[in-house]
């Protein structure tokens, strides 16, 4: 097991350097600098931030620099637009505000999805089947930022229950967290619902009822694993999407999360916070997919570490 | 979301070789045009695409026109009245919402087939020469599809579509561009195993070349499952352009989309003016559905199972 | 009273294409320490039988009629009353090592539930009753290998920690559904042997399902012989192989290849079996009969015509004795496949 986690974080890490890399040059492939501004700076001004950032050495160099910075000290170095402010610092007042609900949001999108799926299959075509199956069809086509103003309108325009965004105590994290998770609980319902259709109907299955095992260990010790692992193999993606999601989320409640300081940056062509932020996303990405395989390989025996 | 799983078994379905008499085709014909759901979607497909091509035609404003008698009185005076000629209302410039939804319907869809379009190119090629060539070209694609996979593209996609300017081609190229990847590994799959199926040893053992096989006898039989994840991909890609657009930084004014007049009528939904938002959703969430409804019932014609 | 005695069994399941007959009417005794063999082709509704008796049939099968054990009855019992029947006295063999056991656990896991399950005792003791009993199954080396996982071992290897799983609880009655039919020739007969000396062993008495007469042969006491979910014939095995009495076995055994015979022809039995959802009126063999008479519109009753032995056939015994009539408007034999599961 040992070894096959080193393999894959042999192939992990490059990824990562290649994912910095690319991003590095692709900001300086961007026409114009992040100084270009409509009233032009004068030439002294500008040589003097240039050379402040670095802007002067050659291109290999500032890669180095960059890449070292946030191998050896965890730093992004500094915003464009912002001087007094480093990206470290911009992440650092985001991110635990998407930690919070993206990690709220992802326990209850894999707990819901995954019991409504299993309890879908074991009562197949009874009412609560078409219940979880209509609804997961419907929540398909209601992705976040779509959830997000229906929300909105219900709980904080008509009802009045709920703030309609800020950020603050657990009241302001119940209509991010369904809008984020709804979609997924969907998609993990239905995946969980056809692999344990699926593996209900399989010999071992049938073994298991055959030793006398009661109904609820036959799912529960027999039929959850294998009926799991195409719920895994969907959580790696789903994880890239919700991330993705939490810009709709930090947008429309005003949460204040890294997906905000993302689109701010963006309109604001503050590269050096925008390759913070994607490469902090890739890094979460690539380890979230790492602890998917590794959950995987642990589920299924017969891959071979 | 796409199930890799539900793939593969379609995908193992279509390779099987013909046992019954009648073709896979015809079967998964009448099949299909058994499932309700499927032949309801698929009228609701047409009527959308009809919407798209002729609704200017019954629209009484061009999408670019402000109405002055109803602009900055959007509340009062916008909302949809066959009266006025605004069926679907204004917005609060006094733009007509019947011509805009038309617009963002034409952008929308275009999108969709669009970015399906080039996934389903792009990824068929890629899949079936990889999966066809084997070895160690096989291994580099695929490792390389997975580096990929583990990039979070849309923070990529925003990315180049900051500092390359936001166009039409920029969204087509980024949206499409990474949306061949899922494709490309399930068209792989797939031609690995019709590999060494007795047909294709034939037209190896005649000397016919590599790309030849691909295109005339490997490609021809994967189109089954293309065709069902291309009809699963078409929502996806709209999904994604909407998704850009709610931020506002996908398609630019004066074109819009779906996702770009959502995210317009979310905003001003507090003014009461819900019908920019309601019609835009509306017709996104019909959409979607009935793409989603004919992707399953394509794939549960050609690959009939219990689920 | 019998071990366990099944009176007007029927097995239908609902599909989309209508509904299928899979067993009808079947009456069915096994005495204590008795050898059975249930003989037919795929679909002839043998395992279903089985699985009925089990209550494992799948979620669209309904079984109705009786199936008492040692006096209880357990068709259609509750989860309660069944889950300390089954493999507490009744026990299953199934078709396929290779899917029956869960590819996801240990065998030493597989094992020890049911002991501490059905017994009571801590994993412990289950553990070292399980070593005892893949060495009684002739596992080398057991004791290093039950901490494997059942695709460490081969076809044959599965089909006895299958079996050892299955004989944990000493059971009264062993049922096992083509249990060599997935593994190799040479395996097979192994398994055979082993499934004998375990049953002379334990003293339990075996339903051994099959399609594969020379199985039947060597190991069973009495042979059913079941076609469209009907009993065609039943009796003692050497008089079944000596004088068959109703045409399909006759045509059974005229489709076993034999060296010591002439002719290179095997004659296999024309036309397929048939489709449940719709099946022949009277006796369903008939469409494939070369003795069919206007009669066998109707189903022939179960009768006894010699000591021990039933049959269910109109044609009568003496034409049987002759062989069959020329039946030019068959298709040809040679044309047929046995369809295999």
């Amino acid at each position: 097991m040992f070894g096959f986690i080193l393999r894959r974080l042999a192939v992990a890490i490059p990824t990562l350097l290649l994912l910095i890399v690319v991003s590095f040059l692709l900001m300086h492939a961007a026409p114009g600098g992040p100084f270009t501004q409509e009233r032009a700076l004068p030439p002294q001004v500008l040589a003097n931030l240039n050379a402040k950032y670095g802007l002067d050495d050659p291109l290999w160099r500032q890669m180095l620099n960059y890449i070292w910075g946030i191998v050896a000290h965890f730093d992004f170095g500094p915003s464009f637009v912002y001087p007094d402010r480093s990206v470290n610092q911009i992440i650092a007042a985001g991110f635990p505000v998407t930690l919070t609900y993206g990690a709220i949001s992802f326990v209850l999108a894999v707990v819901v999805g995954v019991s409504l799926g299993v309890t879908a299959a074991i009562r197949q075509n009874s009412w609560l089947d078409y219940c979880a199956v209509g609804l997961s069809i419907g929540a398909q086509v209601l992705p976040n930022f779509v959830m997000a103003p229906i929300l909105v309108l219900i709980f904080t325009l008509w009802l009045g229950w709920l703030p309609g965004g800020g950020w603050g105590g657990p009241a302001f994290w119940i209509m991010p967290v369904i809008a984020m998770s709804t979609s997924f609980m969907a998609s993990i319902a239905r995946i969980t619902r056809s692999s344990m259709l699926e593996v209900l109907g399989s010999n071992h299955i049938r073994t298991a009822r055959a030793k006398g095992l009661p109904e609820s260990k036959v799912i529960l010790r027999h039929g959850l694993k294998p009926a799991l692992l195409p719920v895994i193999s969907y959580l790696g993606p789903a994880f890239v999407t919700m991330i993705t999601g939490s810009v709709v989320i930090d947008m429309y409640f005003s949460t204040g999360g890294i997906g905000r300081s993302f689109v701010d940056s963006a309109l604001n062509r503050d590269y050096a916070v925008m390759m913070g932020i994607t490469i902090l996303v890739g890094a979460l990405t690539i380890l979230f997919n790492l602890i998917v395989d590794v959950l995987y390989a642990w589920i299924d025996p017969k891959i071979r570490y | 979301m796409v199930d890799t799983q539900q793939m593969r078994s379609l995908a193992a379905r279509l390779a099987e070789p013909e046992v019954r008499g009648r073709s896979p085709w015809a079967d998964a014909r009448r099949r299909f045009r058994r499932n309700k759901a499927a032949m309801v979607s698929l009228f609701v497909l047409i009527l959308v695409a009809l919407f798209a091509i002729f609704g200017n035609q019954l629209a009484a404003w061009s999408n670019e026109e402000m109405d002055f008698a109803v602009m900055g009185q959007a509340a009062q005076l916008g909302a949809p009245s066959f009266a006025n000629g605004h069926y679907f209302g204004t917005d609060d410039l006094g733009r007509d919402l019947f011509s805009r939804t038309v617009q963002g319907t034409q952008v929308s869809l275009m999108v969709g087939l669009i970015g399906a379009g080039i996934a389903v190119i792009v990824g068929t090629l890629y899949g079936a020469t990889a999966g066809y060539v084997g070895g160690r070209t096989d291994a580099v694609m695929m490792r390389l599809v997975d580096i990929l996979m583990s990039i979070p593209y849309m923070f990529v996609l925003i990315l180049l579509l900051v500092m390359f300017g936001r166009s039409m081609t920029m969204l087509f190229l980024g949206i499409g561009l990474i949306s061949w990847l899922d494709m490309s590994r399930i068209v792989r799959g797939q031609t690995l195993s019709l590999k060494n199926r007795e047909f294709i040893e034939a037209a190896r053992a005649t000397g016919v070349p590599a790309w030849k096989i691909i295109l005339r006898h490997i490609v021809p039989n994967i189109l089954g499952v293309v065709a069902v994840y291309a009809t699963l991909l078409v929502p996806l890609m709209i999904l994604s352009e909407s998704f850009i657009s709610f931020l506002g930084l996908g398609v630019q004014e004066p074109l819009t989309s779906w996702g770009a007049l959502i995210s317009e009528g979310a905003g001003t939904m507090n003014y009461g003016t819900l019908w920019q938002l309601a019609f835009p959703l509306f017709f996104f969430c019909i959409t979607l559905f009935a793409f989603f409804f004919v992707g399953d019932g394509l794939r549960d014609a050609l690959d009939p199972k219990d689920r | 009273m019998a071990l366990l005695q099944i009176r007007d069994l029927n097995v239908r399941f609902a599909t989309t294409d209508g509904e299928v007959s899979a067993v009808n009417g079947i009456n069915l005794d096994v005495q204590r320490g008795q050898t059975l063999g249930i003989v037919g082709e795929s679909g002839s509704g043998k395992s279903q039988l089985a699985f009925s008796i089990m209550g494992l049939l799948a979620r669209n099968g309904r079984a109705t009629g009786s199936v008492q054990f040692d006096g209880t009855e357990i068709l259609n019992a509750s989860p309660r009353v069944l889950n300390r029947i089954r493999a507490e006295k009744i026990a299953m063999v199934f078709q396929d090592p290779m899917t029956s056991l869960n590819p996801y656990m240990r065998v030493s896991d597989q094992m020890a539930e049911v002991l501490v399950l059905h017994k009571g005792i801590s994993r412990r003791q289950a553990l070292v009753e399980s070593v005892r009993m893949l060495d009684a199954v002739k596992i080398p080396d057991a004791r290093g290998r039950i901490g494997l996982y059942p695709h460490e071992f081969s076809g044959g290897m599965r089909q006895r920690v299958m079996i050892a799983m299955s004989l944990l609880c000493r059971p009264d009655l062993l049922i096992a559904d083509e249990p060599t039919t997935a593994l190799d020739v040479t395996v097979q007969a192994q398994i055979m042997e082993l499934l004998a000396d375990l049953q002379r062993d334990f003293g339990m008495a075996m339903v051994l399902i099959t399609h594969d007469l020379g199985v039947v042969a060597g190991s069973c006491e009495r042979v059913m012989v079941m076609y469209g979910g009907r009993i065609m014939e039943r009796a003692p095995v050497e008089p079944i192989f000596a004088v068959p009495a109703h045409p399909y076995t006759q045509g059974l055994l005229a489709a076993i290849p034999r060296v010591d015979q002439k002719g290179d022809q095997l004659s296999a039995i024309p036309g397929s079996p048939p489709n449940m959802t719709n099946p022949p009126p009277g006796c369903p063999f008939a469409p494939r009969c070369a003795y069919a008479m206007p009669v066998c519109e109707a189903m022939p009753p179960l009768e006894q015509f010699a000591v021990d032995r039933e049959r269910a056939c109109h044609a009568p015994l003496s034409a049987l004795r002759q062989g069959p009539p020329p039946q030019p408007d068959l298709p040809e034999p040679a044309a047929i496949e046995e369809v295999q599961p």
